[in-house]
């Protein structure tokens, strides 16, 4: 047992050794490279998934590749795809908001009421973007200055403003909006297939990437998520940052919430029940770690469209809707499970010889 | 391959287990922190009694109907379901982990007890449950063994099968539903049995959460639990064999929510797929408000059925006092919320106290 043990040892001794003199900003910027390398690939197989998805559903289901579908899988996914964005940022800082289905339909419930009580939409929709931002920077608050974990707020949060909504609104359903707000909703682009919701999608998801990835701010997200502690002896205000980034997740879902109840046209407490669980599935899939600090947004969205894709295939092949739940927990257990365990055994094949 | 890791270490630590086991017992005089950490739990026990006393009380005297025999049994046989999921939910999370898959587990067990009984009616009664418990076991071993063997966050594994299960569940009824007709008269009249004048299920769900605390509290395997939870880093350091402290608690939890699906079954008779649908939430609040800390490492069992027994009388007692229904889910949150603040008040002020007292050798 012995002289086994000390082979190996000695042979991988060195390489920390000729490593150890290296400036350590090198060796940061090192890890950087082979983290971004990493992301890189991860990125491109959901992208690649997404698209060799695309083109089976294309082939095997009909009426699948024709633009009305395409129109209908973009208005499927549009709230999915909006509160992805700011999720993508939260995650990436090593937070979590599980309140943002609850913030949409707590966000609906007051659209409704408000629209009972006879205020024009005008005012309803800017008092509903508030009352968004209000309830993301209450979860912020509890988050950034109470110190407590965002999981367990969110959780939290979630029943209670599922529960507001219910105050608010009962089990009713308020429906008559008028036909210029939600056929406007619904709108496509003159001449094409392509809802409007489309273009504001790209304009934001083109926003939030650019943040993320080509400013100080951006970077600021991953060395949150990657090190806090470090981030703060680095001067940037973890908390602030992380206070804005759940303002900016409760101003999204309430836009998503006001958007739904238009597409919808009914305003009810129980609108996107459960929606934070394909959220996160789909952040998830596209790469972000769960632990914070790594992730992309054109991941995101390539998740975003993966389960839409599979979601919209499936429907028009007539498979049941069941099979979805089925395939959305497999894709995303396996999005998560399968990376780390081939890390993990990456990681153990060198020091397979020692016992530790 | 933890079991050589664990195998390896044993020797060399027999000292630092020794050292954790007066905090385990809450016997080593000379340890403030270990006896620090055990009146914690029970001032969070206590305090959740006192509200669920004030709050009967208040009902009582609003509608002196609320104590009557009958409203009592349905209270406590309300409380059931959810403190025997509360219970196995409580020994995931003291791990530091979490099963989302609750509801979905507990749903397929219910539908799966009433498929056998439709399947095969021959079947003797106590087959029958034990089929429901096998089925939550199932899953609870899926979960269990996700998330050891990837060591991701049960947070994204249970919610995945969260999905899955609901959707297996979904495809297996295929829009079907069962009714009480489907069932033996003797399976549905165990919810109304009753020894000394309680439901037969709070006798088990009683049961159930007596023995969890027993293990939890006696054992060494139980209280390495708490060690995982509080530090998994320093309980692997240590030599306890966290990946399988991990494994167990996902199993339990499983059996039990099996358990509850076979509760369910007898006690409502209607089984579709949508039983247990957003269940999940209720009961990680149920264990939070008991006083078991999300993060892992802290809580009773008792204190997670004492949340559930809170939060049941909270739902029966809100329209004996007038109170829209629809406030309850609010209340919920809010409680959830002021729970998770107040652990974290404490648990300050426990630091505090301890840096006070002078600096402890690592």
């Amino acid at each position: 047992m012995g002289p086994e043990v000390d082979t190996p040892a000695a042979s991988t001794a060195p390489a920390p050794a000729r490593t150890a003199p290296r400036a350590r900003s090198r060796a940061l910027r090192s890890a950087g490279a082979s983290l971004r390398s990493l992301l890189r690939t991860r990125e491109t197989s959901i992208i690649g998934a997404l698209l060799v998805s695309i083109l089976a559903a294309s082939l095997i289901v009909e009426g699948f590749a024709t633009g009305r579908n395409a129109g209908f899988l973009i208005l499927d996914v549009t709230a999915i795809a909006l509160i992805a964005l700011p999720m993508t940022l939260v995650v990436i800082t090593g937070e979590i908001d599980l309140s943002v289905a609850s913030t949409l339909g707590l966000t609906s419930a007051v659209m409704g009421q408000l629209w009972v009580a006879g205020l024009p939409l005008e005012l309803i929709v800017p008092l509903c973007l508030v009352l968004g931002s209000l309830l993301g920077a209450l979860n912020g608050v509890l988050v950034t200055v109470a110190g407590l974990p965002s999981l367990a707020v969110t959780i939290g949060s979630m029943a209670m403003y599922r529960g507001l909504a219910y105050v608010v609104l009962g089990d009713r359903a308020v429906a008559d909006f008028p036909f210029s707000w939600t056929g406007g909703a619904t709108a496509r682009l003159p001449g094409t297939d392509i809802p409007w919701i489309a273009v504001l999608i790209a304009v934001l998801a083109a926003v939030f990437g650019a943040v993320l990835h080509a400013t100080p701010v951006g970077r600021a997200l991953y060395a949150v998520g990657n090190n806090a502690e470090a981030t703060r002896f680095s001067g940037i205000s973890v908390r602030w940052t992380k206070l804005w980034l759940f303002v900016l997740s409760g101003t999204v879902a309430a836009g998503a919430g006001v958007f739904w109840t238009l597409q919808y046209g009914s305003a009810r407490a129980d609108n996107a029940f459960a929606l934070e669980l394909s959220v996160v599935a789909a952040v998830l899939l596209g790469g972000v770690s769960i632990f914070g600090g790594r992730g992309a947004l054109p991941g995101v969205l390539a998740g975003v469209l993966l389960l839409g894709v599979i979601r919209n295939a499936l429907m028009l092949a007539d498979v049941s809707s069941d099979v979805l739940d089925i395939v959305t927990g497999l894709l995303l257990v396996a999005s998560v499970v399968v990376p780390t365990t081939l890390a993990r055994v990456r990681e153990r094949r060198p020091r397979a010889a020692p016992p530790s | 391959m933890s079991g050589t890791d664990e195998t390896g270490a044993s020797a060399p630590t027999s000292a630092p287990p020794a050292a954790g086991a007066p905090a385990g017992h809450g016997s080593g005089e000379h340890r403030g922190d270990g006896r620090a950490r055990l009146r914690i739990p029970q001032a969070r026990e206590l305090g959740i009694l006192l509200a669920l006393v004030l709050l009967v009380a208040v009902t009582t005297l609003a509608s002196p109907g609320f104590l009557s025999g009958q409203s009592v049994r349905d209270l406590l046989l309300g409380a059931t379901l959810l403190a025997i999921l509360a219970v196995g939910q409580s020994m995931v999370l003291i791990t530091r982990n979490v099963d989302l898959s609750v509801g979905s587990v507990m749903g397929l067990s219910a539908f799966a007890v009433g498929m056998t009984f439709v399947s095969f009616p021959g079947l003797p009664t106590p087959v029958v449950m034990l089929v429901g418990v096998l089925v939550g076991t199932l899953c609870g071993v899926v979960n269990g063994v996700l998330v050891a063997a990837a060591r991701v966050p049960a947070l994204v594994v249970t919610l995945g099968t969260l999905y899955m299960f609901r959707g297996i569940d979904y495809w297996w009824a295929g829009g079907r539903q069962i009714n009480a007709a489907d069932m033996p008269d003797g399976f549905l009249g165990l919810s109304r049995v009753t020894v000394l004048g309680v439901p037969l299920p709070a006798v088990a769900a009683a049961a159930v959460v007596v023995a969890a605390g027993w293990y939890l509290r006696n054992y060494r395997s139980g209280r390495e639990l708490y060690a995982v939870g509080s530090e998994p880093a320093a309980a692997r350091l240590i030599g306890i064999p966290v990946d399988r402290r991990v494994f167990a608690p996902f199993v339990v939890n499983g059996s039990l929510a099996g358990l509850a699906g076979v509760v369910y079954a007898s006690r409502f008779g209607t089984l579709d797929a949508t039983v247990g649908t957003g269940m999940e939430l209720e009961v990680v609040a149920a264990a939070v408000v008991g006083g078991v800390a999300i993060f892992g490492g802290s809580g009773t069992v008792y204190g997670a059925a004492l949340g559930a027994l809170l939060l049941s009388t909270i739902d029966a007692a809100l329209p004996m006092l007038n109170v829209d229904a629809f406030w309850q889910q609010a209340v919920v949150g809010l409680l959830i919320l002021v729970s998770i603040g107040l652990d974290r008040l404490l648990a300050v002020r426990t630091a505090r106290r301890l840096r006070g007292g002078g600096p402890r050798g690592a």
